[in-house]
């Protein structure tokens, strides 16, 4: 890199972590970890190192992105085409297109299946699992300079739980009654029973074992980031120290390990329901015209235990992307973020405002009105640390000499797409407003763009930016900044149009509108958002090839510290093995943001600081 | 002020100890989490109505006290422990088993009453309750029971010393058995509260 003049070199960094690092001797004593780097299965398949467990997780949600990408392509195939002729995809589809004088349509039961696994492997595999799992792993040891994480067992059961939960629902795709179609909420009684529609069978069930298998991962997982953050940062790392990645990571765990297991319980009940006949959600149902036994229960009560999760999730979907985008942006900003302490206090009132809210999912489902009103409090205010957040963003690059790479600019293309999808959630919050727009496109544009689209921004910026420190290599910056533009363009013609559909009224989860003389004219915008929605995809895949031709092709790093950052996951070797460091951990003697400080570009962690600047404080 | 910090050391084992014990605490803060929501599902349902009113066998409540003995007796055995008076620790030890065993049986005749009452797992929801919270925590007290065989094995077959690796294991396994009978004596104190 040309801009870092003043790079500290590979000897220096050596040299600073030599003279004043932390020795624990990890090297001297006999490591169970040291057995398993050995063969091939115990390295690169049950491996305990936290780098490769990232790479795991990274590859398997990539896979889960291009399938839930692919069936999103389909269903709006339908809603743009209601009448072509889809006997092209019996191939892949089978059954599920029924094909009549030649001309084939979409099975409307497996349209609300493609739906509801959409949304499940894209919120949970890939924007939980792939994102936080990925990203937790490769930084927080890295960052916070530990050897791995405290239990690398448990690290390495996390993902073996989320690669079953994979193979689970990855299997009930292809079950004869089909996967799960109630939507990926999973409401009582479409999901209580059994008999209610064909993929509330079996499809349901494997959908169920899934999720648990899930959360058991996203447990694992927690427990192991929170653990590490709190017990094994390297001497000098105290929590005013930490980048706002590992504070991102770190709050996010901890509403995780709150929330989950809430999840877990209403699925706990969910079960008892459906196999051994209890009646927790269940109230005076007919099915087929006649009533069933169980009486006593309330759907309502699921919704509750659902959202007390839902919710806190959009949070662990955002905040760790937000960590992402402040560090590469203050890294490519080559300026300090501003108001770090103001960061890190709103992503913990984010979390903590998180569990105050869930009920504005609710406002229709027939809650007390006045009980709505505390939810519409609590939820405006979560406005505040989020527009904290944004600007401190737009306050770091503003007057920088920005750094213009595929990471980057992915960073600010995130703060645009939390800001258009973070005024409509205003809108959403009020029940008032929420009573019209409920079940709506608006809805469904809201959280697309907020937490869909911006969640993959913060993702991609992650993977531009650390690409080099996973595989030594670099990613092909043209085709970086090409999947940007793309996907820019391509997301914004997908849901700006969908925001007007459903002030307009058009209703989410339908198959078909000819039945609504009113919603005849919008056949032209449904047309336009699934081409729209087909181009955004083939931009994907630029970024697929260009990723995994890079981890083999790719330019090579020549220097640990390419982008001059000043954190410390770049003063390890290129290749750094297992113990993360070959020496001594490196000890931590100042904040991660000191750029363009006392006339130099960076100066990193480990570096000591002079007397002048131990007297002014941060 | 902020000091330079130069050529510090520590030993990374002892630092991993620590680490895990403070794991297994956010592990039971989760686990509490399953529980509490449960229990507060469980304040709501009730307020809602249309709630068959019953009442408990009195072993679910005595086998509250048993608990909490049960707690007292692997307290006493870790002391011994520490104390080297492995005699006594591994008596403790095996007590606390056989308590945890009992506690069990316990269970299965409250369930068993329950039943003779006309309170099954299906029907109004004031009983599925019962029957899923306590048999949820019976399903982890199988794991703690687990872990204490694993311990009593080790004890007889493990030469009589005192390290810092059992000592932690045991630290572990006490830690998971108090927080067993701290989740039994809530959920008799709830009921005894709404009752
Ligand atoms: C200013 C902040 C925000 C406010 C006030 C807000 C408000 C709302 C409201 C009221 C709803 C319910 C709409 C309805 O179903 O009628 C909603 C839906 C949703 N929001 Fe937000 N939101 C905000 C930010 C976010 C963020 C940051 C995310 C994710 C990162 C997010 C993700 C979602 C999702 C996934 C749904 C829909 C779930 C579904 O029904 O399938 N929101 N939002
Ligand atoms: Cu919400």
């Amino acid at each position: 890199m040309a801009t870092t003049t003043q790079e500290v070199s590979k000897h220096q960094i050596d040299q600073l972590i030599e003279e004043y690092g932390y020795d624990d001797h990890f090297h001297e004593h006999h490591h169970e970890g040291d057995k398993y780097q050995s063969g091939f299965i115990q390295k690169y398949i049950f491996s305990q190192d936290h780098k490769i467990i990232a790479r795991q997780f990274l590859i398997t949600g990539m896979i889960w992105g291009i399938l839930g990408g692919l069936m999103s392509l389909i269903f709006r195939l339908q809603l743009g085409f209601p009448e072509g002729n889809m006997a092209w995809l019996k191939p892949l589809l089978g059954k599920w297109i029924i094909v009549n004088d030649g001309i084939g349509t979409l099975d409307p039961e497996f349209y609300y299946a493609l739906v509801t696994i959409h949304g499940t492997v894209i919120v949970f595999f890939v924007l939980t699992a792939g994102l936080s799992g990925t990203f937790s792993n490769l930084l927080i040891p890295l960052q916070i300079g530990a050897r791995d994480m405290a239990s690398p067992f448990l690290n390495m059961l996390s993902y073996w739980f989320f690669f079953l939960a994979s193979v689970v629902m990855f299997v009930s795709l292809f079950l004869s009654t089909g996967p799960f179609a109630g939507g990926w909420v999973a409401y009582p009684p479409l999901s209580a029973l059994p008999e209610a529609s064909s993929g509330s069978g079996a499809g349901m069930t494997l959908w169920l074992i899934s999720l648990v298998l899930f959360v058991v991962s996203v447990l694992l997982g927690g427990i192991n980031y929170i653990t590490t953050v709190l017990n094994l940062r390297t001497k000098g790392m105290n929590m005013w120290r930490l980048p706002l990645t590992i504070w991102s990571f770190f709050i996010t765990a901890i509403i995780g390990l709150l929330s989950f297991p809430v999840l877990a319980a209403g699925f706990f009940l969910l079960m008892f329901d459906r196999l051994l006949g209890t009646s927790f959600y269940l109230n005076e149902i007919f099915i087929n015209g006649h009533a069933l036994d169980r009486v006593g229960g309330s759907p309502i009560l699921y919704q509750h235990l659902f959202w007390f999760l839902g919710h806190p999730e959009v949070y662990i979907i955002i905040l760790p992307a937000m960590g992402l985008v402040s560090e590469v942006m203050s890294t490519h900003a080559r300026k300090p973020i501003f108001g770090y302490k103001a960061m890190v206090y709103s992503i913990a009132s984010i979390g903590f405002l998180s569990f105050l809210v869930w009920a504005h999912h609710m406002y229709v489902a027939g809650i007390n009105p006045f009980i709505a009103n505390f939810f519409i409090v609590f939820t405006l205010i979560i406005a505040v640390p989020s527009a904290v957040k944004v600007f401190n963003w737009i306050t770091t690059i503003y007057g920088s000499s920005y750094r213009f790479n595929a990471a980057s600019m992915f960073a600010v293309g995130f703060v645009s797409m939390f800001i258009s999808g973070g005024l409509t959630g205003i809108f959403l919050g009020n029940a008032v407003l929420d009573i019209p727009l409920h079940d709506t496109y608006f809805v469904v544009a809201h959280f697309h763009v907020v937490m869909g689209v911006a969640a993959f921004f913060g993702m991609f910026a992650g993977i531009y930016h650390w690409f080099p420190k996973m595989f030594g290599r670099f990613m092909d910056e043209t085709l970086g900044k090409l999947h940007f533009w793309g996907t820019l363009i391509g997301a914004y013609a997908v849901f700006i149009p969908m925001h007007y559909l459903g002030m307009a009224g058009v209703a989410r989860r339908y198959y078909k509108f000819d039945n609504f003389d009113a919603f005849s004219h919008f056949a032209g915008i449904n047309k336009f958002i699934t081409i729209a929605a087909i181009i955004t995809f083939v931009f994907q895949l630029i970024f697929v090839i260009n990723f995994f031709y890079s981890i083999w092709k790719g330019r090579k790093m020549t220097s640990r510290n390419p982008w001059g950052s000043t954190t410390l996951e770049w003063t390890t070797p290129i290749h750094a093995g297992h113990g993360n460091w070959p020496g001594k951990l490196p000890a931590v003697q100042r904040w991660p943001y000191d750029y363009s400080k006392n006339g130099r570009d960076f100066i990193p962690q480990i570096e000591p600081q002079s007397d002048a600047e131990k007297d002014e404080f941060h | 002020m902020v000091t330079t910090i130069k050529n510090t050391e520590a030993d990374s084992a002892a630092r991993l100890f620590q680490a895990k014990r403070f794991a297994l605490w956010i592990g039971i803060a989760g686990m509490m989490m399953v529980f509490t929501s449960l229990t507060s599902a469980y304040i709501v349902r009730k307020a809602a109505g249309n709630w068959l009113e019953f009442k408990l066998p009195d072993i679910f409540f005595y086998n509250a006290l048993l608990a909490i003995a049960s707690s007292v007796v692997l307290q006493a055995s870790y002391a011994a422990f520490k104390r080297e008076k492995f005699v006594l620790y591994k008596v403790l030890l095996a007590l606390t088993l056989l308590m945890g065993v009992a506690f069990l049986l316990g269970q299965y005749s409250g369930w068993m009453q329950l039943v003779d009452m006309g309170i099954f797992l299906q029907g109004n929801p004031s009983g599925s309750f019962v029957f899923v919270l306590s048999g949820l925590h019976a399903l982890h007290l199988l794991v703690g029971l687990t872990s204490l065989s694993v311990a009593l094995f080790q004890a007889l077959s493990l030469p009589d010393r005192l390290t810092e690796r059992r000592k932690f294991r045991f630290e572990l396994t006490l830690t998971f058995w108090h927080f067993l009978t701290f989740l039994w004596v809530y959920l008799m104190a709830l009921w005894m509260y709404l009752a």
